[in-house]
């Protein structure tokens, strides 16, 4: 009876073996996420402190190096400028889209358009944040926090949008058409049927993209740039935790390493929370 | 209103309101110039990458930029040549190393883990994409260069004979950066071929058990030719990241302009000469203007990639549909 589907031995012994190659590549692909949390837990916890979240970089390159308030401060600054600039106007967007760009040509090419934008480089925002807003001095100084934060926003915009999009496309159409036929008007079916409805999953969309903004260091290099004293504003240049750990990262001092790794656990661990807090908004979602 | 409107009070039960008509007017002209705006963002960001690059382009010619060996910038050489390949080297070795790994991730998760463990696989992959740059590069500089570097050297030692491999071996170097990148890859890849490896329909893989394939058979003759063209725009996705990468290749691939022969050796690339060299350029239109041209050669590089790369992922998705 059995005989009918028995594979050979032989065939069977290939079945084993690549069943176990796919699974050793699984266990690969996890080693480095164990590396790394494990150097970032032993070496970061070190660095941490009282001082380290109160204090701000000195600059003194002997002694006392300082701690990473003004970095932390400048990130969440910067963020939540670039997620203000960003989030409205990619919502905006992915509203005209899907309420009236099903079809059309011109709504195809935006699409397209904001596709190709989420695979441009990080770094080459920055080189146009630094064309147009630095080197003119706009507003007064060259570098300037908001600046880094227009940088953020540009590399924002194509996740916020996308997101929104297939968030607001899972609304139903019974729900648009339930409201059209009680004689209420396209903007305010928008503004209040479809929207509300998609808000959990359009807010997941836009933290997860604030998550990723908030660990980039290239958009920020030379638009925010890096400052050693405390300074909150974003008129001025801006501290942030990727900028100050790529600094440390390159000078000879142990004690700034030693700083590079604990700012480094901080950033892992604001990324997760943020991370963690769109997938609770994610879990409300009644769509799906 | 025409007078067939039914009017219950003074207002016209079919039909709406002037305001509400007006107010759609004002609200799709509003959505509309958002997404306008969106276009000309980026049509701007292009003018400006061509113009501010003219000076360097001009002075260098565009071919001569691209291919000529020869990056000097204080006598105002600029040959890209060098960043160029090694863009590609260090994005090809990503490749080679993270996308069989995400791939059998991606089938080991799909196809034949236990139902219970899938989720948490799934969200530990995903871990990977939660890490910043810069923090990737913090521990590739002090953790896995000191790490590799024997093995690296016993390697580079014992298989001299093969083609880019062989002399000494430098802390920083093109395949750390090649091997960060695939790292940095594999939560894309493999989030992109889960998806695709999710369209397989369950009778192409059932027909395959039921003619007696073992259950790799059935991966290999049923599920992975239907996704192929999907695996593959999910690699090309891969690509496109490796290729803009800019702060951990920074960090770990030791910044020489000059093409090495081994892949053990120092060398540049296109994102990392930006990030690196634009402080001390920011005052010399030349060097500057090739900043931006290293730029705009990233930017079209990662436009084409990405281009292809959707192309195949909707491709595959559209035969799925």
């Amino acid at each position: 009876m059995t005989a009918l589907t028995l594979a050979s031995p032989r065939r069977r012994a290939t079945d084993r073996l690549m069943r176990s190659l796919l699974a050793a590549g699984t266990l690969v692909a996890l080693l480095p996420l164990g590396a790394i949390v494990g150097y970032l837990l032993s070496k970061g916890l070190g660095a941490w402190s009282w001082d380290f979240f109160t204090t701000d970089p000195t600059g003194n390159f002997l002694g006392d190096p300082g701690g990473i308030r003004s970095a932390i401060v400048g990130t969440v600054e910067m963020v939540a400028l670039a997620a203000a600039l960003s989030v409205p106007l990619g919502w905006g967007v992915a509203l005209y889209l899907v309420e009236y760009g099903r079809q059309g040509r011109f709504a195809a090419t935006v699409r397209y358009f904001v596709d190709v934008m989420t695979g441009v480089p990080s770094i080459v925002f920055g080189l146009f944040v630094y064309v147009t807003l630095v080197v003119s001095g706009l507003g007064g100084a060259s570098f300037a926090g908001w600046k880094g934060s227009v940088a953020l926003a540009l590399l924002m915009l194509p996740v916020v949008t996308r997101s929104a999009e297939v968030v607001l496309r899972l609304v139903p159409d019974a729900l648009r058409e339930a409201a059209l036929a009680l004689g209420t008007p396209r903007w305010r079916v928008a503004l209040k049927v479809v929207l509300p409805t998609a808000l959990p999953g359009l807010v997941t969309g836009s933290l997860l993209a604030v998550a990723r903004a908030a660990g980039e260091t290239a958009p920020l290099l030379f638009t925010a740039t890096i400052v050693n004293a405390t300074s909150f504003s974003l008129a001025d240049r801006t501290n942030s935790l990727p900028v100050q750990i790529y600094t440390d990262i390159g000078s000879p001092n142990d004690l700034l390493v030693q700083r590079a790794w604990g700012a480094a656990l901080a950033l892992v661990a604001l990324i997760l929370l943020t991370t963690l807090v769109a997938r609770l908004f994610s879990r409300r979602s009644h769509l799906s | 209103m025409s007078t067939a409107a039914v009017t219950t009070s003074d207002r016209p039960l079919v039909g709406r309101s002037g305001a509400g008509r007006r107010g759609d007017g004002i609200f799709r002209w509003t959505l509309t110039t958002l997404a306008a705006l969106v276009l000309a963002l980026i049509a701007l960001f292009f003018a400006f990458l061509l113009g501010k690059s003219q000076p360097a382009l001009a002075h260098q010619g565009v071919l001569s930029f691209v291919f000529t060996n020869d990056w000097h910038p204080a006598r105002e050489i600029f040959g890209a040549w060098p960043l160029v390949a090694g863009t590609l080297i260090t994005s090809a070795i990503a490749l080679v190393i993270g996308v069989p790994v995400a791939v059998a991730a991606a089938l080991y998760v799909t196809e034949l883990c236990p139902r219970r463990v899938r989720q948490p696989l799934v969200v530990l992959i995903e871990l990977l994409a939660a890490v910043p740059s810069v923090v990737y590069g913090l521990w590739g500089v002090f953790v896995l260069i000191p790490m590799l570097k024997p093995a690296e050297q016993w390697f580079s030692d014992t298989f001299a004979f093969l083609p880019f491999v062989g002399g000494h071996v430098a802390g920083p170097n093109s395949f750390i950066a090649g091997l960060i990148l695939a790292i940095m890859i594999l939560p894309i890849v493999s989030a992109i071929s889960r998806e695709v490896l999710a369209t397989v329909p369950a009778d192409l893989k059932e027909a395959a058990l039921a003619l007696g394939a073992t259950r790799w058979e059935m991966l290999r003759t049923a599920v992975l030719p239907y996704a192929r063209s999907g695996i593959t725009g999910a690699a090309m996705l891969g690509l496109g990241r490796a290729i803009g990468e800019t702060i951990a290749v920074t960090l770990v691939i030791g910044n020489s302009p000059t093409l090495g022969k081994a892949i053990f050796e120092q060398g540049y690339t296109l994102a990392a000469v930006i990030a690196n060299e634009f402080g001390e350029a920011s005052n010399d239109p030349r060097h500057a203007g090739a900043l931006f041209a290293a730029g705009l050669v990233l930017f079209v590089l990662t436009l084409a990639v990405n281009a292809a790369a959707r192309a195949l992922v909707q491709r595959s998705e559209r035969m799925a549909a």
